[in-house]
């Protein structure tokens, strides 16, 4: 069991969402910050759509009733064990009694706590993603709260999960140290860090289906503006603030499918970025779509950062997403070899 | 949600659809308007057909569209745009096999605080508007927005009236609104801003149950008339 002493802003059980129902108006839900998710599980020797508790921002403290495996992967938290410092991306055991403690995200937004055997609720329409609108999945189809008990499931056989529990922590390289995740940009310059202020976050967009209706300096905004993340934004969407996106035509739109990573722009010519839990449908003309291998990004975008969106090719999304896929296969092959050579000395010894 | 109208009577020369890409996950295919019943009816034929290739992890029927969302690493986009458009071409109008729904509405009071006001905007007396709207027969064109929720055409002219122009914070579950030329019902609370006629008990979405929502594309739909509160 995992008890929630304190929930934090917003705390949720999430696993990779719930595809496939979208045409009854489901939203996809599950982790925002899939790859994150992904990476946790692999390195607690999960399946990848365990599921896992995802913090936004913190406070949040959970105490262990059992001895097991954790991983917290996603965004930076300054974050304790029974008060020794931990470190996001690594996988470490936890002895029954124990108190972790997520005391804040210093960069980023949302981390997952990933335990093996993950945490076992029911499964609703074949997930145990918590819808928060919708109010169903999850822990009763809502945020976690204090007091909160999580049951944790079995653990499947799976590359991985020879690892004893009580195994040394080890981690892996995140992320956003790869060069896949920050293709052809500039390195970090020191003095802006120093000033506290995060450069935009770059997000390799295609033009959507009614890109052509809006005027030329809503194309040229659109590429060229840093768009400010505003505080109306949540699991939903993000609601972004710039330049007003005009259109050309007037003309109303049918209703149509909506997807995460779709740019819509309402009547107020300022974007919003859909997310997870996005409505199914709408009738906002789509001036854009975020390609699949940088939507985790979005999910780390904090209020008032800002996001920059750099066009990009169906090609080139392609060969981005097949790099998300091989480092999540990396990451395979060395929980295989890793649990290999602990054996051999085990076997040595 | 959108406004749009629907002639459920009108069979035109049906223009070819346009196949396009959406991000790099989707293909959409999408008749230009009006939308009409005889084009919806290919779309449902070709969503069933659709939802049987590998790779493909949506199928959402829109309004006089569908949008397929696959696995870009495991399926070409090219080839699936052809077999779109070849499912279109086969997509027979299969005549309506469609289910009857019956909802029973109880019309005004606290559960339609907005009657009197679609009463005023139409002319009518409240009681006639829910009757009107309870003599009506709908059509599922598809479910969107939140889950459970159905698009329905085939409200009457007489009876469409603007959404309120302050939407309310949270719309009671069941209840039964109109919205410029639609009609419809909440399926969970939520915020909205269409005019508030009535409410039923029937459960729209629940995810426990199989299939999860009570009404399918291609249902038709009847407002019963349980009663009204003046």
């Amino acid at each position: 069991m995992i008890e929630v002493l304190r929930a934090g802003i917003l705390t949720s059980v999430q696993d990779l969402g719930r595809p496939g129902y979208r045409h009854m108006g489901v939203a996809t839900a599950g982790a925002l910050d899939t790859l994150a998710l992904e990476v946790g599980n692999r390195l607690v020797g999960n399946a990848p759509q365990a599921a896992a508790v995802e913090v936004t921002m913190g406070p949040t403290a959970l105490r262990f009733t059992q001895a097991t495996r954790v991983a917290i992967t996603g965004a930076q938290f300054d974050a304790s064990l029974d008060g020794k410092p931990v470190h996001a991306w690594w996988s470490l055991p936890v002895q029954a009694g124990q108190e972790l403690v997520l005391h804040g995200a210093v960069r980023g937004m949302r981390c997952y706590v990933c335990v093996r055997g993950g945490i076992d609720v029911l499964p609703m329409l074949a997930s145990r993603s918590t819808d928060l609108s919708a109010r169903f999945g999850g822990l009763g189809g809502r945020a976690l709260r204090e007091g909160d008990r999580l049951a944790v499931g079995v653990p499947q056989a799976r590359p991985g999960a020879g690892i004893a529990v009580q195994a040394p922590p080890f981690g892996v390289k995140p992320p956003q140290w790869c060069r896949f995740a920050a293709p052809g940009q500039e390195p970090v310059r020191r003095g802006k860090h120093l000033a506290g202020a995060e450069r935009a976050v770059s997000l390799r967009a295609l033009r959507g289906p009614e890109y052509e209706s809006f005027a030329a300096d809503a194309h040229e905004a659109l590429w060229s503006e840093e768009w400010r993340v505003t505080p109306q934004s949540n699991r939903m969407g993000y609601r972004l603030a710039g330049t007003a996106l005009a259109r050309d035509a007037q003309d109303e739109l049918l209703s149509h499918a909506v997807l995460p990573g779709t740019i819509q722009v309402p009547a107020s010519g300022q974007p919003i970025v859909l997310l997870a839990d996005g409505q199914t449908t709408g009738g906002y003309p789509r001036i854009g779509a975020v390609i699949q291998a940088d939507l985790w990004k979005l999910a780390q975008l904090r209020l008032n950062g800002s996001v920059r969106f750099v066009p990009t090719s169906r090609e080139e999304a392609v060969v981005a997403l097949a790099e998300v896929r091989a480092y999540l296969r990396q990451i395979d092959v060395a929980m295989v070899m890793y649990e290999e050579r602990l054996q051999q000395s085990a076997r040595a010894a | 949600m959108p406004f749009f109208e629907i002639d459920a009577h009108e069979t035109p020369a049906m223009t070819p659809p346009r196949i396009f890409p959406f991000g790099d996950t989707a293909l959409v295919c999408e008749v230009p308007p009006p939308a009409t019943l005889a084009c919806q009816e290919r779309i449902w034929a070709m969503a069933e057909i659709a939802r049987r290739w590998p790779h493909v992890v949506e199928v959402v029927p829109g309004m006089n569209n569908l949008t397929i969302v696959f696995d870009p690493l495991e399926a070409d986009s090219a080839t699936l745009a052809g077999a779109l458009a070849t499912a279109w071409e086969s997509a027979e109008r299969t005549a309506p096999a469609s289910r009857c729904v019956e909802i029973p509405v109880q019309y005004g009071g606290e559960f339609g605080p907005d009657l009197a006001e679609v009463a005023r905007h139409t002319g009518l007396s409240v009681e006639a508007v829910a009757r009107r709207h309870a003599a009506g027969e709908y059509i599922v064109f598809f479910l969107g927005f939140q889950p459970g929720f159905a698009y329905l055409g085939g409200l009457d002219p007489v009876l469409h009236t603007p959404r309120r122009t302050v939407p309310r914070i949270e719309v009671p579950a069941g209840s039964v609104g109109i919205g410029g030329a639609q009609t419809g019902i909440y399926p969970a609370a939520s915020p909205g801003g269409w005019q508030l006629i009535g409410r039923t008990a029937m459960t729209l979405f629940d995810p426990a149950d199989t299939p999860p929502t009570l009404l399918q594309p291609g249902d038709r739909v009847r407002f019963t008339f349980a009663g009204i509160d003046r």
